[in-house]
């Protein structure tokens, strides 16, 4: 039904925009007929399917990375976001969109490309994950490893905020436009990179679904059912900075899907098997990801909402009252 | 075969290592759980009884000396084949989860499971008769935070038990249970050791019960850590050295401590 839902929604995204497009000539133009307007043609292979097909993708790269997460920290309000690793693509991101004119012109150039913000992007995001691996390898506690992810947040923002003072208006203005995250304007040769990196991220975490259950015992009977806690560990960490690194890099970080969608999946299929959970969180996410990106180009309004402040402005709701309705919380 | 020991630690030394410090709870310990033996672990809060089991199970590593699981070093063992020998049931809470008592105790099947964790029959036969056994059949589709305390306790007994393992390590798994249930549940115990072979080491604070029905007991004490059965232990005097106070009393006739 999940699956029937999302290719429903599909269709729905790829439709809505500032023109509609009927359901009838999309599918004639997906499936290599012509569609009775060329035009129309046009925005559906060049401009909505793009979009419609990264939307799945960092819907379901995002949901799964705040699943893993969730179990390996035992924690509810683990995800990518909160652990820093989207902070850290940030900061990358703000070095080179906003520190570049400290460079000389050559090398500035380079980094502006957009390969430059991809790599800033993925070496941020990879660069907080190793302190937290780190860390979390002197600290056993997992709460201290979710502060020093805080912390990560944190220290990006002041440095962001310093890099801000010195830069230009027009810098600054990219920098914010790509903070607000956005899923348009992606080539088919960055969609392939992204989906080359989601797929690793995804094959690894559908390899963890077993160490995942034995998890849910915690780490010492996970390791009496011969659990080897270390490598189940480093896979998972590295499946979630390769979703949220690549992701990031590209649409910019998308806040709430991470850490609502699992929840929403435990909630509804009411489980904590995550052979269950992979495949559930799979297609929310991909599917809300997908209803995020219809409302904010809705037609009838002129201007196109930032993706990051709709799955805000719904998620956080949303996530609020499933906690309230559902008094015993369980994560 | 009836004397076959299953699990050798000698001369070790148990506790914490602090950066370069260590911080020994006990040392000089020598234990051997043989086949077939039901063996209870007594001694006061503190001692370190926890400590130990966590050692011998290979949870944490011993300070000094080696513990040797079917001759072989239990650090040298692959987690897999580990899981294969030796179940354990602790004292620490379960994180918050939505597991029902069958997929907690279908955990247990880990070790046996392919890729994907996928129950086979087998697996299946397995976890129903560890309910059986543990007399929580009922209990199949709760949620595991939607029982009690002294069910709960029986359900991770059961997942220890579905993991099908020569030898089982319990931490104190009578705690939550009355009288009723203990009873019950020593009982178990006992058949499990002697009708399929299996050793099982507990430590427990309900030291008249251990007594009477355990085929040995280790006591710990802060000087010596000694290992023997019920009766030697009585005819010798040993349960007056558990305690350091005087209005304790073990009465050796009864078998049971006096307060006077």
């Amino acid at each position: 039904m999940l699956t029937l839902g999302l290719v429903l929604l599909f269709f729905v995204n790829i439709s809505f925009g500032s023109i509609t497009i009927p359901f009838k000539e999309i599918y004639t133009s997906l499936t290599g007929g012509q569609a009775s307007k060329s035009t129309w043609e046009y925005i559906i292979i060049n401009y909505r399917l793009p979009k419609a097909i990264t939307a799945i993708l960092v819907g379901m790269g995002l949901s799964i990375s705040g699943l893993l997460m969730q179990t390996l920290f035992r924690n509810p309000l683990a995800g990518p976001y909160v652990l820093g690793l989207s902070s850290g693509a940030s900061l990358g991101v703000a070095f080179v969109l906003l520190g570049a004119s400290l460079l000389p012109p050559f090398l500035s150039t380079i980094l502006l490309s957009s390969y430059g913000v991809v790599l800033a992007s993925t070496i941020g995001s990879s660069v907080v994950l190793l302190a937290v691996l780190m860390v979390s390898q002197r600290l056993r506690d997992t709460m201290a490893i979710l502060i020093v992810g805080l912390m990560f947040g944190s220290f990006t923002s002041a440095i962001v905020g310093v890099l801000t003072y010195f830069s230009s208006a027009e810098q600054l203005q990219k920098f914010t436009f790509w903070s607000m995250g956005n899923l348009g304007n992606l080539s088919w040769s960055s969609i392939l990179i992204l989906t080359i990196c989601v797929a690793i991220g995804l094959l690894l975490s559908l390899f963890s679904i077993k160490p995942l259950n034995a998890l849910l015992l915690g780490e010492n009977y996970a390791r009496s059912l011969g659990l080897n806690f270390k490598k189940t560990r480093l896979i998972i960490i590295f499946a979630t900075s390769i979703l949220a690194g690549s992701i990031t890099a590209y649409a910019g970080p998308i806040a709430f899907v991470g850490l609502a969608v699992p929840h929403i999946a435990k909630l509804v299929f009411q489980t904590s098997n995550h052979s269950v959970l992979y495949w559930s969180t799979l297609l929310l996410g991909a599917s809300i990801m997908l209803i995020c990106d219809v409302i904010s180009e809705l037609p009838g309004l002129e201007i196109t909402l930032p993706i990051n402040a709709v799955t805000s402005i719904i998620g956080a709701p949303v996530v609020i009252w499933l906690l309230v309705s559902k008094r015993k919380m369980i994560a | 075969m009836e004397n076959k020991i299953i699990l050798q630690a000698s001369q070790i030394s148990i506790g914490y290592s602090h950066k370069k410090e260590k911080i020994v709870v006990a040392s000089d310990i020598s234990i051997a759980l043989k086949k077939g033996k039901l063996i209870a672990l007594i001694g006061a809060n503190g001692i370190g009884k926890s400590t130990l089991l966590k050692t011998i199970t290979g949870i944490q590593k011993p300070l000094s000396g080696a513990v040797f699981l079917n001759e072989k070093k239990i650090t040298d063992y692959e987690p897999l084949n580990l899981a294969q020998n030796l179940s354990i049931v602790l004292t620490e809470k379960l994180p918050p989860s939505n597991l029902t008592v069958f997929e907690l105790i279908a955990l247990g099947r880990q070790p046996y499971t392919n890729w994907m964790g996928t129950l086979s029959d087998i697996d299946i036969v397995k976890v129903n008769e560890a309910m059986a056994l543990t007399q929580i059949s009922h209990l199949a589709t709760k949620k595991h935070y939607e029982i009690s305390d002294g069910q709960l306790q029986k359900v991770l007994i059961a997942r220890a038990l579905a993991q099908d393992t020569p030898l089982i390590i319990l931490d104190e798994p009578t705690t939550h249970l009355d009288l009723l249930h203990k009873v019950a549940l020593f009982k178990l115990l006992k058949k499990l050791t002697h009708e399929t072979g299996k050793c099982i080491l507990f430590s427990t604070h309900d030291i008249d019960m251990a007594i009477q029905l355990s085929d040995e007991m280790i006591i710990m004490t802060p000087e010596t850590v000694l290992q023997d059965e019920p009766c030697n232990f009585i005819s010798k005097g040993s349960f007056n050295t558990l305690f350091k106070d005087e209005h304790i009393v073990f009465d050796a006739e009864k078998g049971k401590f006096m307060i006077v």
